[in-house]
C-alpha cells in the first residue's frame, strides 16, 4: 500500500486507526545521535484502549507524539485512520490531553472547552451546545463561567479531555494526563475516564508509567524498554468490560498487574530477552494484593 | 465573599497608605516649624500649599501644556512600539537581534538628545518632548511585546498544532492574550517615564509656564514655594497617567481580577 495515496473511505473506516511499521527515532545531537526509537511496529483497531509503559527514556511519549505528528520519524511509516499522520492531523483526526492541563487562562471553562471549536469554524449555537454537553459529560456543569485558576488540578483535567472531545475526533491521544494529580485524584479520574470511554468509545493511545493505572484502564498494554526504546511486550488486558471500582479487585487485575511488573522488570536488567511464557510470581501477586486493599 | 466584606478589604488595601501620606505631611509641617528648616531648602507643605493657589492659573496651563507632550509622547511611543513587536515578533532571528538591541537602547539617557530636538522643531513647538517621551516609551514597549508574544508555553503551541491552527490563529488566541500582562508592565514604566520625559525636555526650552520652564524659572528668581507647587502639580500628572494605565489594566485583564481574594 502506498502511503502516499488517499485510501478510500470505506478503508478508512474499517481498517486500524493507527499503523505504525518500522519506525525510527532519532534526535541529533552536538555530541552524536540519541537513539529513542528502533523498528516500532503497532497497530491499534477501532475502539481500543492502548496504553504505553515503560520507564523514563523508553520513548513513549516520543511514539505518541510522532502518531500526533508532533514530531516526525527518522525512518518508517505511521498511519492515522490510513493517511500519513501529518494528513491525519491536518484532518483534526485526534485530540489531544498533555500531562497538563494547558488551559488558557484568560479564557472561561467554557470558553476553553470551545477554543478548538472555534479553531474549526463551528459557529457560536452549535459551540455552546458542544460545551455544556461536554461539561456535563466531564460533570463540571455550573463551572462553564470560571476561570481555570478557580479549579483543582483534577478538575482542570477533566477540562483539558472535555476540549480534547469538543470536535468528536475519532482518536484521543493522553500523554501521562493524571500524572501530575495526586493517588486519590488519579483513581477517581480513571473511573472517570472509563466511565467516558464506555460511553464514546473513541480510540485511546495513553502514555503512563502507572502499572494499576495502564491495567485498569488498557484493552491492551504496551510495555517499552529503553536504550533504544523498543516494543518489550503487548500484553491483552482481558478484564471484562465496563471497568468500574471493583475490577481493582479481581484476582485478574492482579495476576495482570503482576505480568506487566515483570516485563518492565525483566527490561531494565540489561536488556535480556523476555520470557514471554513468564509465571507471575505468587510472592509478588500478594504483595500487590495487599498493597491494593491498604 | 459578602459585598460588605469586599468593601471593608478593599477599604483595607488603601487605608494604610492615606494614613501613612497624610501622617508624613503632618509631621513635616511641624518638625519643619520647630526647627526652623528655611523656605528655600524645603518649604513646608502649608507654604507650597498657598503657592499652588496663589498661582493656579498658570500652573493650570502648565498641567495641560505639559499634560498634552507626555500623553501625545506615550501615545506615539506606545502605539509604534506596540507595531514594532508585532511585526518582528515572527521571525526569531529578528527577535534575537531586536531584543538585547532595544534593552541596551532603554538604557540609553534619551533626555540627552533634548536640546538636539529643540535644533529640529524650534523652541515654539511642542514636538522636541512628544519626541524625547516617544522614543523613551519606544523601547520598553516594544522589547515587552516582544517577549510576550514569544514567550508562550511551548504546550499550548503544540495544543494549537494538533488542532492545526494557522499562524494567524495562533496569534490571535494565544499570543496576544499571553502578551497582555507583559506589554501593562511596560506601559506602567512608560507612564512614569513620560511625565520625566516631558518635564525634563522642557529645562532645554519651552513656553513660561510650561511645568519644567516654570520650575527652573521660579527657582532662579528664588521664588521656592512656587517651584514646589509646580512640581506637586507634575506629581499628580504622573500618579494621574498611572491611575488610568492600572484602570485600563484591570478592564483588559479581567480574568486577573480578584485572582488574590479566591476565598470559596
Amino acid at each position: 500500500m502506498n502511503p502516499s495515496l488517499p485510501e478510500p473511505a470505506a478503508t478508512a473506516a474499517t481498517g486500524p486507526v493507527v499503523r505504525i511499521a518500522g519506525v525510527d527515532k532519532t534526535f541529533g545531537t552536538e555530541t552524536g545521535g540519541v537513539h529513542a526509537l528502533e523498528a516500532i511496529d503497532l497497530t491499534i483497531g477501532q475502539g481500543e484502549f492502548v496504553s504505553l509503559i515503560g520507564p523514563s527514556g523508553c520513548g513513549k511519549s516520543t511514539l505518541l507524539r510522532l502518531i500526533g505528528d508532533l514530531t516526525s520519524p527518522t525512518a518508517g511509516s505511521i498511519e492515522v485512520n490510513g493517511k500519513p499522520a501529518r494528513r491525519a492531523r491536518l484532518d483534526r483526526d485526534y485530540g489531544m490531553v498533555f500531562q497538563a492541563p494547558v488551559l488558557m487562562e484568560w479564557r472561561t471553562i467554557a470558553k476553553n472547552i470551545e477554543l478548538p471549536l472555534e479553531i474549526m469554524g463551528f459557529d457560536r449555537a452549535e459551540r455552546a451546545r458542544r460545551s455544556s454537553e461536554l461539561l456535563r459529560l466531564v460533570e463540571l456543569e455550573g463551572f462553564e463561567g470560571r476561570h481555570p485558576w478557580q479549579l483543582s488540578g483534577g478538575m482542570q483535567q477533566r477540562v483539558a479531555i472535555a476540549r480534547a472531545l469538543a470536535f468528536d475526533p475519532k482518536l484521543l491521544l493522553m500523554d501521562e494526563p493524571f500524572g501530575a494529580l495526586d493517588e486519590m485524584t488519579r483513581e477517581r479520574m480513571n473511573l472517570e475516564l472509563m466511565r467516558i470511554w464506555t460511553r464514546l468509545r473513541t480510540t485511546v493511545v495513553f502514555v503512563t508509567h502507572s502499572i494499576p493505572e495502564a491495567v485498569f484502564l488498557s484493552t491492551r498494554v504496551v510495555v517499552m524498554s529503553p536504550r533504544p526504546g523498543r516494543i518489550a511486550k503487548i500484553v491483552d488486558i482481558d478484564l471484562p468490560q465496563p471497568r468500574d471500582v471493583e475490577t481493582r479487585e479481581q484476582e485478574r487485575y492482579f495476576e495482570l498487574v503482576t505480568e506487566v511488573r515483570e516485563a518492565l522488570r525483566r527490561r531494565e536488567g540489561g536488556g535480556r530477552p523476555a520470557d514471554d511464557e513468564g509465571e507471575a510470581g505468587i510472592a509478588d501477586a500478594e504483595r500487590i494484593r495487599a498493597e491494593g486493599l491498604a | 465573599m459578602t459585598a460588605l466584606a469586599i468593601a471593608r478589604e478593599r477599604s483595607a488595601s488603601w487605608l494604610p497608605p492615606v494614613v501613612v501620606f497624610f501622617g508624613v505631611l503632618l509631621l513635616w509641617e511641624v518638625l519643619f516649624l520647630l526647627l526652623d528648616v528655611k523656605a528655600f531648602l524645603i518649604p513646608r507643605p502649608s507654604v507650597i500649599g498657598t503657592a499652588l493657589v496663589d498661582q493656579w492659573a498658570t500652573l493650570q496651563r502648565g498641567l495641560i501644556y505639559t499634560g498634552t507632550e507626555a500623553v501625545l509622547g506615550l501615545l506615539a511611543g506606545v502605539s509604534l512600539g506596540t507595531l514594532a513587536g508585532l511585526a518582528t515578533s515572527r521571525w526569531a532571528t529578528v527577535r534575537d537581534t531586536l531584543v538585547p538591541l532595544g534593552t541596551a537602547m532603554s538604557t540609553i539617557p534619551i533626555i540627552a538628545f533634548a536640546p538636539i530636538t529643540i535644533n529640529w522643531f524650534g523652541f515654539e513647538s511642542q514636538l522636541p518632548r512628544i519626541t524625547i517621551v516617544a522614543l523613551m516609551t519606544f523601547f520598553p514597549i516594544m522589547v515587552n511585546t516582544i517577549r510576550g508574544l514569544a514567550q508562550v508555553d511551548p504546550a499550548a503551541l503544540e495544543l494549537m498544532s494538533s488542532y492545526a491552527a494557522s499562524d494567524a490563529q495562533v496569534l490571535r488566541k494565544v499570543r496576544i492574550p499571553n502578551a497582555m500582562p507583559y506589554w501593562f508592565t511596560a506601559l506602567r514604566i512608560a507612564v512614569t517615564l513620560s511625565v520625566i520625559g516631558a518635564v525634563v525636555g522642557e529645562f532645554f526650552g519651552g513656553p513660561l509656564y510650561s511645568l519644567g520652564i516654570y520650575v527652573t524659572n521660579q527657582t532662579g528668581s528664588f521664588r521656592y514655594p512656587n517651584a514646589w507647587a509646580a512640581i506637586v502639580i507634575a506629581c499628580i500628572l504622573g500618579i494621574g497617567l498611572y491611575l488610568i494605565a492600572v484602570l485600563i489594566e484591570r478592564l483588559a485583564m479581567p480574568w486577573r481580577r480578584g485572582e488574590v481574594t479566591s476565598g470559596e
